[in-house]
């Protein structure tokens, strides 16, 4: 299955209850490839990844991670991708090392004291791997989650608002480290909503509005202040 | 043993956050003597009348801090998307039930030791006697309870009144437990041997037994997206 | 699939006309309770189709969990309402039959208690659905309390029963313990025949109404 995109969507369609998010939503993100996904509030961003990590069902069309189908080979699917939520799966009152190992142990990854210790010295939590989580500001927390994937290798990377709510320092180093995951030929698609935030590493824009994609571009040469007025264009056309 | 390794790291888990953070475990211990209060003032200070409501008042109280304990079982899950976490793990999410189910047995058992001791000493019950027979019909109970307590938790997790509806999805399905096991504590306290409650007892292990493997089997079907 | 239905209305229809026939004009006034004793007609039958209508909700909630079929948590969904409501029946008629019989409306007796259990338990049932946001999750969670309610009946009843007899008891499942006249009997079970073709009749309507919901909101 080597031909097949990393992440595939064909007309997906996502409704709760009478209220329609998705509407008919195709994308497709290329091996090496990120894509930044934008849009307003409630345009559908965190939940079309939900879909693409098994986590929602989608109401009709198609989601695939490296072939598989989201629907009904989800243990493929959950395989293949890494996710970064929100809250990044973090126990608090547990040390990064044993959070690490409760991930890897349930999720059958190499848990020896080496392999973690290797992958919290990844993302340069090693210093603070015996300290309780709940002492880590947010961009401490969303490292340990990556650590979870420099163990679990996931070859598709879907990323809730990554770059919220840290500052200028962690966003550069996260965004080091996503470009190397890019250049291993890692897929990545990630939410945003802060211009400047996350466009580095991503070399498409998506602006998700009325439950389409409403803009697919490549970022290029683009500014941060085209990709506003480009972003203000298309997300405000209502349904 | 990749089951016991992944129902262990729940349980452990579980374990750890419970020794630093000490939220449930201390509560709980508190809930339980504010309990005994509320059962004294109850039943006013009549010795007999206690005595006799004493088994009953007993299982009153695991079943009361039990339910505060049990409602908890899955915040932390709630907390930084962990349970979607679970979700996506691979495998059978039975051990994770185990494990969790583990955790909840342990944490029950204690506050029961504590509640016996409370009512040892308040209602001066001779507790050194029947300590073995009571420890065997309290366990056979305690199982039950957790057992299906666990999975309604997970059930009633992510609903908004969950602290309403866990309560009242597990009390009437817990009504043959509570009956047996009042009836086989009052047994043991009147120092009857426990071949003459073995019909509760049979009850009671019956009851754990397809308890235990409902949630087994159904888990799954619960820790879904 | 609408001729069919109609088919059944009638037919329960039929059937209770003739079963209140034979309840009130051709089955004999019974010797000791006169006739309070003719609720048992209405009693009885209410209570068996109910045991009838929970083990549809087990065998569906286990195909649902097994086949994910949208069609078997509708089953499920629609056998529950209606066992509650023909459990809420027996209920009701047990405690009228009771007044004048034992001269209260209300006593701990075994069965009695274990039946409102139930009762209690599947309306927890419907609740938790109700609750629920999400159709296909309160599909899942409702299986699973379907069954862990289903296999709790056999418990409930037992120990409820020898909560109150205090003793272990010769024989638990028997059966009421009217003396059985042959016209008893036939009309019984003509009652019984028309609860549960009335019983066919809700679960079906009501499937179908739950599809059509389901439809307009998908």
């Amino acid at each position: 299955m080597a031909l097949d995109p990393p992440i595939q969507v064909i007309g997906l369609r996502k409704a709760f209850g009478a209220h329609v998010v998705l509407d008919d939503v195709s994308l497709e993100v290329r091996p090496g490839e990120a894509v930044a996904l934008l849009g307003a509030n409630g345009a559908g961003k965190t939940t079309l990844l939900r879909i693409l990590a098994t986590l929602l069902r989608p109401s009709r069309g198609t989601a695939r991670v490296a072939g598989y189908d989201c629907l009904r080979e989800t243990a493929e699917v959950r395989a293949h991708v890494g996710l970064l939520a929100h809250g990044a799966w973090v126990y608090e009152d547990l040390t990064p090392f044993e959070n690490l190992r409760f991930w890897a142990t349930l999720g059958g990854l190499p848990r020896s004291r080496e392999a973690l210790g290797g992958a919290l010295a990844a993302v340069e939590l090693d210093r603070v791997a015996d300290e309780r989580v709940r002492t880590f500001s947010l961009g401490m927390k969303r490292r340990l989650a990556l650590a979870r994937f420099v163990l679990a290798r996931p070859s598709v990377l879907l990323l809730d608002e990554p770059f919220a709510g840290i500052d200028q320092r962690a966003g550069k180093w996260l965004d080091g480290h996503l470009g190397a995951f890019k250049a291993a030929g890692g897929a990545l698609l990630m939410t945003t909503h802060s211009f400047g935030r996350g466009l580095p590493v991503a070399d498409r824009m998506a602006v998700l509005a009325a439950g389409r994609v409403a803009l697919d571009t490549p970022l290029g040469a683009l500014t941060p202040d085209d990709v506003r007025r480009l972003y203000e264009l298309h997300a405000e056309d209502g349904p | 043993m990749i089951y016991a390794r992944r129902a262990w790291i729940v349980l452990w888990k579980d374990f750890l956050s419970e020794r630093r953070s000490k939220e449930t475990l201390n509560a709980l211990f508190f809930f339980a003597l504010l309990l005994l209060f509320l059962f004294q003032f109850a039943l006013g200070a009549d010795r007999e009348r206690l005595t006799a409501a004493l088994p009953g008042l007993l299982w009153l109280g695991f079943i009361l801090s039990g339910l505060v304990g049990l409602g908890r079982a899955f915040l932390a899950e709630r907390e930084n998307d962990c349970w979607e976490g679970l979700v996506m793990m691979p495998g059978d999410k039975s051990a994770i039930y185990l494990g969790k189910v583990a955790g909840n047995l342990v944490l029950m058992v204690l506050v029961e030791a504590i509640l016996l001791v409370l009512f040892a000493v308040f209602f001066n019950i001779d507790l050194a006697t029947h300590l073995i027979r009571l420890t065997a019909v309290i366990g056979l109970g305690t199982i039950g309870f957790a057992a299906v307590g666990t999975l309604f938790a997970a059930m009633t997790a992510h609903v908004r009144a969950r602290e309403l509806l866990f309560p009242v999805l597990l009390l009437p399905v817990q009504v043959p437990v509570l009956l047996g096991a009042v009836k086989a504590t009052e047994a043991v306290l009147r120092g009857e041997p426990l071949d003459t409650v073995a019909h509760w007892l049979g009850l009671l292990a019956a009851a754990d037994a397809i308890y235990l493997t409902v949630g087994v089997l159904t888990f799954d079907a619960i820790l879904e997206a | 699939m609408k001729d069919p239905q109609r088919a059944l209305g009638w037919l329960a229809a039929i059937g209770l006309a003739a079963g209140l026939v034979v309840a009130f004009g051709i089955a004999p006034r019974e010797a000791t309770q006169g006739n309070v004793q003719r609720i048992m007609y209405l009693h009885v039958p209410a209570i068996l189709v109910a045991y009838l209508a929970f083990g549809v909700v087990l065998v569906a909630s286990t195909t649902y969990l097994w086949r994910r079929a949208a069609g078997a948590d509708r089953l499920a969904h629609a056998s529950a309402e209606v066992g509650v409501i023909f459990t809420a029946i027996n209920i009701a008629t047990g405690s009228i039959w009771g007044k004048p019989t034992w001269g209260t409306w209300w006593t701990w007796d075994a069965r009695l208690t274990s039946v409102s259990i139930m009762f209690v338990i599947y309306l927890a049932y419907l609740l938790l659905r109700a609750m629920l946001e999400d159709r296909e999750q309160a599909a899942r969670f409702a299986a699973v309390l379907g069954i862990v309610a289903a296999l709790d009946i056999p418990l409930v009843h037992f120990s409820v029963y020898w909560w109150r007899t205090l003793h272990q008891p010769p024989t638990v499942l028997r059966p009421g313990s009217i003396p059985m006249d042959a016209t008893f009997v036939a009309a019984l079970t003509i009652n019984l025949a028309a609860f549960a073709l009335l019983y066919g009749y809700f679960v079906a309507k009501r499937v179908r109404l739950l599809k059509r919901e389901q439809e307009v909101l998908a």
